[in-house]
């Protein structure tokens, strides 16, 4: 009974990184196929992902429209949740539920009803419109975030801060945003892995000007290669290094 | 200006931009999208009306069924299953794993998480598919004699679906238990109950809302996903998401596909008011 867990805690880990050490070991595979035999080592498909014109400005568009789009989703998610969190107003029940409604949709439904929208008013697929439909799927999270956030000890030095004469808009950024700081760069760096890969809305809504998953997703047509393997392995690269980061930088700092 | 009546503009003017976006971006699409539904085609133009006829087509096509029931089956599948599996991972986490060590394994546990969606249903296709490391290990400890046809089917996708599902499982249930006071275990020791009492009657409804919401949560991801279908089923049964994206791609129905999201998001709440009861959305 004692060594029960254990194994289950092993058999999970197992299930959970086996298709994770099979990509990155194949993205060295030394041949065309990223499959059993392995044939050795080789850093080929990395220099050819690298060099690829293509998959590197998808990778710019894919980190611009995270960065913004996320930066937006913060700023109007905070805001909310401030005003949630301090002020009384009629109908704040109705208010939250519709603000983080978004989030119980799927994406599929969210980016269809936008290009519906953007077919009427004649607006083209662009990086515009994903990013448009990226603050829409993580305001909800910056909100939440926000909003759990707000404790009553922030009260206090927001009314020490307006009764000294700050404006609202400076108790905002010199009291309020500060003391959240943690959260805060939870919520924002959260949204930009959410965003950067993210596949159906820019699916749908970008043209010629795709993001990474996109690109990806077009590299899988020409079926099974160590190059896939290779660019999904630096995704996961960058994305695990915001992640220790984030760990590192908020974590460590909150306790 | 009273100081109330200052404070609510103040908080209207602070939480406008929100509503606004979401209005703008959200609700009003939707609507959109809804009227399009009754739209109906002629030939490649879309002829707008109130005609009831896509949902009419949804609901008796063989095809459209279809979809309708493989995305139920497999998504309520995948959400029993990694409810099942997560449920004891974030148990031993929270309670063997000794504290200073609890992040770290969870870190550990969510780590695959990062890799991109996409990549992460192909890597999937890489483990299992003919050629693919488990067929290959199992032809070669002599298990099988022909390689299994995994990838492509029903089964690829609940695995693809299941690696994804009991990693974000784990997460909302571990929040749930470590928030648990020790001292309601105790108690019920304390009265007599035996540990799988304990469980049965005090740990599991004291975390219910937490697996529920994060079952409700599984449920919406799981069956409005495209990519996983798509990449690890095949073709051989659609779900209602490839579905959705067949109409858009091949032939331009806009109003099916607008009346088929409408059938899709008419599923989730019901399953969201199934489980209302337990579901605290506001604390995920």
């Amino acid at each position: 009974m004692r060594v029960l867990p254990w194994v289950y805690l092993a058999l999970a880990y197992a299930f959970v990184f086996l298709p994770v050490v099979v990509l990155v070991a194949f993205s060295f595979q030394d041949g065309r196929l990223p499959v059993p035999p392995f044939k050795g080592v080789t850093l080929d498909w990395y220099a050819k992902v690298l060099t690829d014109d293509d998959l590197m400005a998808a990778l710019v568009n894919s980190l611009l429209v995270a960065v913004v789009s996320s930066a937006v989703a913060l700023v109007l998610g905070f805001l909310a949740a401030h005003a949630l969190a301090r002020v009384r107003l009629p109908g704040s029940v109705l208010m939250r539920g519709v603000l983080i409604a978004p989030m119980t949709v799927s994406y599929l439904i969210i980016a269809l009803g936008l290009l519906t929208v953007f077919n009427q008013l004649g607006i083209r697929p662009s990086l515009w419109a994903t990013g448009i439909g990226h603050v829409v799927i993580n305001l909800p999270l910056c909100f939440a975030i926000s909003y759990a956030a707000m404790g009553d000890h922030q009260k206090s030095a927001e009314r020490a801060a307006r009764d000294l004469g700050a404006s609202e808009g400076q108790v905002l950024l010199h009291v309020s945003a500060p003391m959240l700081a943690a959260p805060l760069a939870a919520a924002f760096f959260l949204s930009v892995t959410f965003s950067w890969d993210e596949f159906i809305i820019a699916f749908l809504l970008t043209r010629f000007d795709v993001t990474l998953p996109v690109e990806i997703w077009s590299m899988l047509k020409s079926g099974l290669s160590p190059a896939t393997n290779a660019v999904g392995s630096l995704v996961f690269l960058v994305s695990v290094t915001l992640v220790i980061l984030l760990e590192i930088l908020v974590f460590r700092r909150a306790k | 200006m009273t100081l109330a009546a200052k404070e609510r503009r103040l908080g209207w003017g602070l939480i406008a931009p929100a509503l606004i976006w979401t209005a703008a971006f959200f609700i009003l699409p939707f609507l959109a999208m809804l009227a399009l539904s009754f739209a109906s085609m002629d030939g490649r133009e879309v002829m707008r009306g109130f005609d009831p006829g896509n949902y009419v087509r949804v609901f008796t096509d063989p095809t459209m069924l279809g979809a309708l029931g493989n995305s139920l089956e497999i998504t309520v599948v995948v959400t029993v299953i990694s409810v099942v599996l997560a449920y004891p991972l974030a148990a031993i986490i929270a309670f063997r794993v000794p504290a200073r060590w609890q992040r770290l394994a969870l870190l550990l546990a969510v780590l695959p998480f990062w890799t991109s969606y996409v990549v992460r249903s192909y890597s999937w296709l890489l483990v299992l598919g003919q050629n693919g490391v488990v067929n290959k290990a199992l032809l070669g400890i002599g298990v099988i004699a022909e390689p299994l046809e995994i990838a492509s089917t029903r089964a690829a996708t609940v695995i693809g679906f299941v690696h994804f599902f009991v990693m974000l499982l784990t997460l909302t249930i571990y929040a749930n238990l470590i928030q648990l006071s020790p001292n309601y275990a105790r108690a019920a020791q304390d009265l007599g109950a035996s540990r799988w009492q304990t469980f049965t009657h005090v740990i599991l409804p004291l975390t219910l809302p937490g697996v529920v919401t994060g079952a409700f949560l599984t449920f919406v991801l799981c069956i409005g996903d495209y990519i996983t279908p798509q990449i690890l089923g095949g073709n051989a049964e659609l779900t209602l998401p490839q579905l959705i994206m067949l109409q858009l791609g091949r032939s331009g129905n806009f109003p099916l596909a607008s009346a088929l999201s409408v059938v899709l998001m008419a599923v989730v709440t019901l399953a969201y008011f199934a489980s209302s009861r337990w579901l605290r959305l506001d604390r995920v």
